[in-house]
């Protein structure tokens, strides 16, 4: 589709290894500056997309398939749900981080950190493959 | 306004204005997710859905009179219910007396993480937000149901570049 964009091909390889890194960034660094792992998922989808546009759907495909997408949309929601049962085996009640250490603000941290990547790993997945299924889509 | 394209481009622009709006409210993070979902995503979204659509909007034949009527007096409701909304920025309006001032003293000794917004939502809210994720994952789903559908992919299907290819050669002949 864009054979004869050099510049625009060109430019987003340059961009995405600077995209990914700034999602990690607000991933990871969510709980001290703004972000978290919404925000962080619609960057790393925003990153995906971009390379489908400017490559092809099938490329990026070839990066990430359905498939897989589908499985990591999964995992994220079982990730955030797990992180409350957890707790139950410490006789805490549902989502209380306070268990998974010794130090409750210690376990707070642990789990804030966990239920943010379930969070940024199923929006990133969700919106992704649904680009995807929209771009894929003939009529 | 019957073209499509210009529609959409405009509700980008709206979004990504809102979300400044939000940088001058201090709701860093509520402007990063409009600015993120708003202005880029979803108006990537609509620009696909507009290459399956068209890109012009057909012409009613129907009065525009009742939608109208029914906008202007929803508009008018609103409006009259914001009279007695306590003044902006108050300090003693219900919404910053309820939870807000325990979050503030507390968040810090009780979950430790400077960013009070991730605290709320990951901590004190974190029912709400694994909703909020369920909901994203449903979405997901709808999706892939509405769009592929329970029939198997046809492998001969146009994808969305080769159908723009399609029509690019139609015009030029």
């Amino acid at each position: 589709m864009m054979d004869r964009k050099p510049i625009l091909r060109v430019t987003a390889k340059i961009f995405m290894p600077f995209i990914l890194l700034f999602g990690l960034y607000v991933q990871i660094h969510g709980d001290f500056g703004p972000g978290g792992g919404f925000q962080a998922g619609v960057i790393f989808a925003s990153s995906f997309i971009l390379y489908a546009l400017i490559y092809s759907l099938h490329d990026a495909k070839l990066v990430l398939s359905s498939v897989a997408l589908e499985i990591m949309a999964a995992i994220g929601v079982l990730l955030f749900a797990g992180t409350g049962v957890v707790s139950f085996f410490y006789g805490e009640n549902f989502l209380n981080y306070n268990a998974l250490a010794h130090d409750p603000i210690h376990g707070q941290h642990y789990g804030i950190l966990i239920i943010e990547l379930g969070v940024g790993l199923t929006v990133f997945s969700a919106m992704t493959l649904i680009f995807y299924t929209f771009a894929g889509r003939g009529r | 306004m019957t073209n499509l394209f210009g529609v959409v481009m405009l509700s980008g622009i709206y979004s990504l204005v809102t979300a400044l709006v939000f940088v001058n409210l201090d709701a860093v993070d509520v402007a990063f997710t409009e600015a993120a979902v708003g202005a880029g995503l979803s108006t990537v979204l609509m620009l696909g859905t507009l290459v399956l659509t068209g890109k012009e909007e057909i012409k009613t034949t129907r009065k525009p009179w009742l939608p109208l009527i029914v906008c202007v007096a929803t508009g008018v409701v609103l409006i009259y219910g914001t009279l007695d909304m306590p003044k902006y920025g108050d300090p003693n309006a219900p919404v910053h007396q309820h939870v807000a001032p325990r979050y503030i003293d507390d968040s810090e000794g009780e979950v430790g993480v400077p960013n009070i917004v991730t605290s709320v939502l990951a901590s004190y809210r974190g029912f709400d937000t694994l909703g909020e994720t369920t909901v994203v994952f449903t979405a997901l789903i709808g999706v892939l149901i509405l769009l592929t559908g329970l029939r198997k992919r046809d492998k001969n299907e146009l994808t969305l570049e080769e159908l723009e290819e399609q029509r690019k050669r139609e015009k030029e002949l």
